[in-house]
């Protein structure tokens, strides 16, 4: 299985709740965006595998947490 | 030290907090320099009345603790706090303190600088603005270098 979170403005589009896949074989990043999104990723979103940025070409394995978000914002001023 | 909190806080009691725990600060940094960000009412022309910060916990601290640990690897420095806001936050509330001390200027100015850019570009914090009418995700933020 694979975890899937979003956050921010996909959080909102796409369900707060974490969502649990099945892993299929050569499953990347971006086939897991596919499965759960069920849409073309808009630009500028960032991916995150196991808390860490990825690309989306990136391998996942069974037990991930893989993550979409949009460009981060934090800080001020 | 690291803190992502979701209460109001006080930037000048949280620096000689931070002191009073590391005593030796006292004598040993020459200097130190610290930055608060703070959130404003106004964005790109219109009136804000709240901001509401989310985050990805454990990727947040995770990141937040490695642009520390890179800090503390690139300059001579003597201690370091980053301590950023979550939930809802108003007009005059720090949003992120980040302090750090060393022996020499140089260290602390370039070091304070180096968290903040690097916290803005990659640590996973997220705004959303409540105007006066709706409400809207900030989509980038303002570039730090002026040049």
């Amino acid at each position: 299985m694979v975890r899937v979170k979003f956050f921010a403005s996909l959080r909102e589009q796409f369900g707060a709740g974490d969502l649990d896949l099945p892993l299929r074989p050569g499953m990347s990043v971006s086939d897991v965006w596919a499965a759960a999104a069920g849409q073309p990723m808009p630009e500028h979103v960032l991916m995150a595998r196991n808390l860490e940025y990825v690309q989306g070409d990136c391998a996942v394995e069974d037990g991930d947490e893989i993550a979409f978000f949009p460009p981060v914002t934090g800080g001020a001023a | 030290m690291i803190e992502i909190r979701s209460q109001a806080f006080d930037p000048w009691q949280e620096i000689p907090a931070y002191q009073a725990a590391h005593p030796e600060l006292k004598t040993r940094a020459g200097a130190s320099a610290a930055f608060v960000g703070t959130m404003r009412d106004f964005n790109q022309d219109e009136r804000v009345d709240t901001l509401f910060l989310e985050h990805y916990p454990g990727m947040t601290d995770k990141h937040l603790t490695a642009i520390r640990d890179e800090a503390m690897q690139r300059w001579p420095l003597l201690g370091a706090m980053i301590l950023h806001r979550i939930g809802e936050v108003h007009p005059g509330d720090p949003i992120v303190l980040v302090a750090v001390w060393s022996a020499h200027r140089a260290a602390a100015f370039e070091a304070c600088r180096f968290i903040m850019e690097d916290l803005k570009s990659k640590a996973p914090f997220w705004k959303k603005e409540t105007l006066q009418q709706g409400e809207r995700w900030v989509e980038s933020n303002t570039p730090g270098y002026s040049n």
